[in-house]
């Protein structure tokens, strides 16, 4: 039975980068990546939807690949980096795929758009010019309840575009 | 006590509410309320609470409005709207929206109505403001009115140059002036818009992306508690004994039972979890219909009307003499399931409670009734209770009720410590509403020529939207009968119209066919909106329709269908086509669907709406639905309730069109209606399967 948390430190501590900054958390075994961003570091652009890693909203990089963070112990991102919503944009740079969805409007309540985010930047620095099966195959695991998915579908070739384009323009 | 609380803005009259000291020097604009405050539908539409502009000496202007932002796009199109009366940029404009200390009173964002009641409440005022504006600018310049022009933030004299123009910041230095909008004012027809009307990007659209925009469920405040509930577990069960003795041993825990409220209080959310399982509960579960006899059960549990279920009795001509004498009659009954509204925000709550003045952030489509709810709950007076509705991970009408407000501000009071309960997917699942089940009777008579003669439509537990017939037909009969539901059931996003539209649409393709007619042609044939035939032909003419007298239904194949609907103002028509593979597989090809709401405020939104409307649709068509037994809800998860995907959307194709001659109405739920009809007639016309249950497919291949 999971008791009050306090009693379920082990007093170990992990280490892991966070948008990269060196962070340090204890280690406990009842708490996932999800709950220690938002809940203990206060990160909450990163966000929870179901607990089951169905949604996709709580999906973050790590080591530069889409993570279910709702699905991910804490004790698995040990000395591995960890990149957030909010580690994405350079100062006030925003990286290639937050810019195209804020072109294409391609959001509506906004929920699940970092997680959709995620989701394309991991697709894109795989496969930086996927067509449009390979989208929506790598993004299926992402839910966007308000229906917004064609946008988002314009969103990431916007993107693709966008990263490859050496002005950082599109026409 | 709370002495030097603010009264809420909608509780004082209109010209003695604190504007300056709360906004700064500047002109205000209000438009007084449809009457001191809330209660029952005015004849000239619903209540309302006006509506107030100000313009400050930083030249902005700030709105209020009490409608709220869910993921519905209006904070945008509201904003355009002042914007376009003040000759501002959007950049200049802030809306407040749903904060009932600043807001003017509305009953809640529902029923597609922030387009038709508070955007022209915004017009009025925005408009009433630029014309003191422009006779402030004349009085300064020393020339006549007439010769003022006023555009982008500054005041003008036609024809001098931009060097002795005035912005408006400098207009209002310094002043205190509330004017009071006649209802007469008139705002900018829309066929003079310039930026209503036109593509805008979202404002607050980098937060969104950058992951900074908080919603309810990302607010935390210092001290704040988690909070948790204990549900009864199952539907109805009722408390027979409980002990908190275990949740209160634990340190840092505040648990109570008051009521019919058992919950937990917790530094953190994990204990707050803890608590809960700690407490012993014993309950007694009634018996309760299962999913197998939910038709028949409904049928023998009718109930009296309420709200907007009203019972609705409507009848014209004599449909029984009419059904004697047709040569052609048919009778048929199309149901449609429990389905959920999963926002994908579950339900959040933060209450804190300050020298007796409760504050409450909740993404609630109701703030107003919520903090009445409130007030009664606590016996404190409305003034007393601030409700702020943050921004909101979607809504579709599943965010009314305030019974979780109450709680979380019941378990603040206990624990004197501001407390955040957010829903886990099973408890919005389980704990939240439903759309209700439908059941529709239909009832037809035909002349050989294929002319409807009479039309008895009841509809069972779903309500009356879009029961009546876009058709000429005579002799009508129509009848909308409440039942007791087993289930919880409330709004949702074109809740009745979906099934009504459903019912009536799939039934006119069944009566074309009887007399070989095709469905575009007998449709176009009988409409007696010129709206909907409008939309109907340029649906029909995107899609490239092909006259089709009799459906093919080879058992396999390519299928189209289309359908059309009239709610809510909108006119909507969608064309389908899908495939029907040899295994029986079900593939959507593509979807066409065109919309007319009158003048479109904000086309980018409006067509986000209208595309995510089929895709939310087409979910309920084909595989949403709520499965329960004794009283479980047995499918309260993603993992087993499913919803639209990346995979399950189609390309869609959006007609939109632009009615600048007719006053703009709501989007956000009649794009939904002609989905559902359509995808059934194309299976039909593939399959010769006529499916009358939604969901149509519920394992992804047709029965």
């Amino acid at each position: 039975m999971p008791g009050n948390g306090n009693e379920r430190r082990t007093g170990q501590e992990i280490r892991f980068r966070l948008n990269g900054v060196e962070r340090s958390v204890p280690l406990r075994p009842d708490r996932n990546l999800l709950y220690v961003v938002r809940e203990e570091l206060g990160l909450t652009g990163t966000k929870y939807g179901c607990g089951e890693g169905e949604c996709g909203a709580c999906k973050v990089l790590v080591d530069g690949v889409a993570t279910r963070a709702c699905k991910t112990p804490i004790g698995e991102v040990a000395g591995r980096s960890v990149t957030t919503i909010e580690g994405l944009a350079n100062g006030l740079d925003l990286h290639p795929v937050q810019r195209a969805f804020l072109e294409a409007g391609a959001f509506q309540c906004g929920f699940c758009t970092p997680g959709m985010i995620i989701a394309a930047v991991s697709l894109l620095q795989r496969v930086p010019a996927p067509n449009e099966a390979e989208v929506r195959a790598a993004m299926d695991g992402n839910l966007c309840r308000c229906g917004g998915y064609l946008r988002i579908l314009e969103a990431v070739e916007r993107a693709s575009r966008l990263a490859r384009s050496p002005s950082g323009r599109i026409r | 006590m709370s002495g030097t609380a603010p009264l809420p803005f909608d509780l004082l009259p209109p010209t003695e509410r604190p504007y300056f000291d709360r906004l700064g020097p500047g002109l205000v604009a209000v438009l007084p309320p449809s009457r001191p405050g809330p209660g029952g539908w005015g004849r000239g539409g619903p209540p309302h609470g006006g509506a107030w502009v100000h313009v400050g000496e930083d030249g902005k202007a700030r709105a209020f409005s009490g409608k709220v932002e869910v993921g519905q796009g209006t904070r945008t199109a509201l904003s355009l709207i002042v914007a376009e009366e003040l000759r501002l940029p959007l950049e200049s404009v802030e809306l407040t929206m749903g904060d009932t200390d600043l807001c003017p009173w509305d009953m809640g964002t529902f029923g597609s109505r922030s387009m038709p009641d508070a955007a022209e409440h915004l017009r009025k005022a925005g408009a009433a403001a630029r014309s003191v504006l422009r006779e402030m600018a004349a009085d300064r310049f020393g020339v006549a009115v007439e010769s003022v022009e006023l555009a982008d933030g500054r005041a003008r004299v036609r024809g001098r140059d931009v060097a002795s123009s005035m912005q408006y910041g400098d207009l209002v230095r310094g002043l205190r002036r509330v004017e009071v909008v006649s209802p007469s004012a008139t705002p900018t027809p829309p066929s003079e818009w310039t930026r209503a009307g036109h593509a805008a990007l979202d404002a607050g659209a980098r937060d969104v992306v950058t992951g900074q925009r908080r919603y309810t469920s990302d607010l935390s405040v210092p001290g704040m508690l988690h909070g948790k509930i204990l549900f009864p577990p199952t539907l109805g069960a009722r408390l027979r004994k409980v002990d908190l003795s275990r949740a209160q041993a634990i340190p840092g825990v505040t648990a109570i039972h008051e009521g019919e409220l058992i919950a937990v209080a917790a530094p953190d959310l994990l204990t707050a979890l803890a608590a809960r399982k700690a407490i012993r509960a014993e309950w007694e579960s009634p018996a309760q219909p299962s999913e197998s006899e939910i038709v028949a059960y409904l049928r023998a549990h009718p109930a009296e009307g309420e709200d907007f279920w009203d019972v609705v009795h409507h009848a014209t001509g004599d449909v029984r003499a009419a059904f004697a004498s047709a040569p052609i009659s048919l009778r048929e009954t199309y149901t449609t399931a429990y389905i959920a509204h999963v926002p994908l925000e579950t339900h959040a709550v933060l209450a804190s409670w300050d020298a007796g003045r409760l504050t409450v952030h909740v993404g609630t489509q109701t703030p107003f009734r919520a903090r009445d709810a409130l007030a009664d709950a606590f016996g404190i007076p409305p003034s007393s209770v601030h409700v702020i509705v943050p921004p909101t991970g979607s809504g579709f009408g599943g965010k009314h009720a305030a019974e979780l407000t109450r709680d979380v501000a019941c378990l603040a009071k206990a624990a004197g410590r501001p407390v955040r309960v957010v829903f886990s997917r099973e408890e919005e699942f389980t704990q939240a509403y439903f759309r209700p089940l439908a059941v529709v009777d239909i009832r037809s008579a035909m002349e050989k020529d294929g002319t409807i003669t009479a039309w008895q439509f009841e509809v069972l537990n779903a309500g009356s939207a879009a029961a009546s017939l876009p058709y000429r037909v005579p002799n009508q009969k129509i009848d909308n009968q409440p039942a007791d539901s087993p289930l919880a059931q409330a709004s949702y996003r074109a809740l009745a119209a979906s099934a009504n539209n459903f019912a009536r649409e799939s039934h006119i393709d069944e009566l074309a066919e009887r007399v070989g007619a095709d469905p575009v042609e007998f449709r176009l044939r009988q409409l007696a909106d010129d709206r909907v035939a409008a939309v109907l032909r340029a649906v029909a003419e995107r899609a490239g329709w092909v006259a089709r007298p009799r459906p093919n239904r080879r058992g396999a194949g390519r299928g189209a269908g289309i359908a059309v609907g009239l709610e809510k103002g909108g006119r909507v028509a969608t064309f389908a086509e899908v495939e029907v593979h040899e295994d029986r597989a079900l593939e959507l090809v593509r979807i066409v669907t065109g919309f007319e709401c009158g003048a479109i405020v904000h086309p980018t939104n409006l067509r986000n709406q209208v595309e995510g409307a089929a895709v939310m649709a087409l979910g309920g068509a084909l595989f949403e639905a709520v499965h329960f037994e004794g009283g479980r809800i047995l499918n309260p998860r993603l993992s087993e309730y499913r919803v639209p995907r990346f995979r399950d959307v189609p390309p869609i194709e959006v007609v939109l069109v632009d009615r600048r001659d007719l006053p703009s109405q709501g989007g956000g739920e009649t794009p939904l209606i002609a989905v559902a009809p359509a995808i059934a007639s194309a299976i039909y016309d593939a399959t010769g399967s006529r499916l009358r249950s939604l969901p149509l497919t519920p394992f992804g291949t047709v029965p």
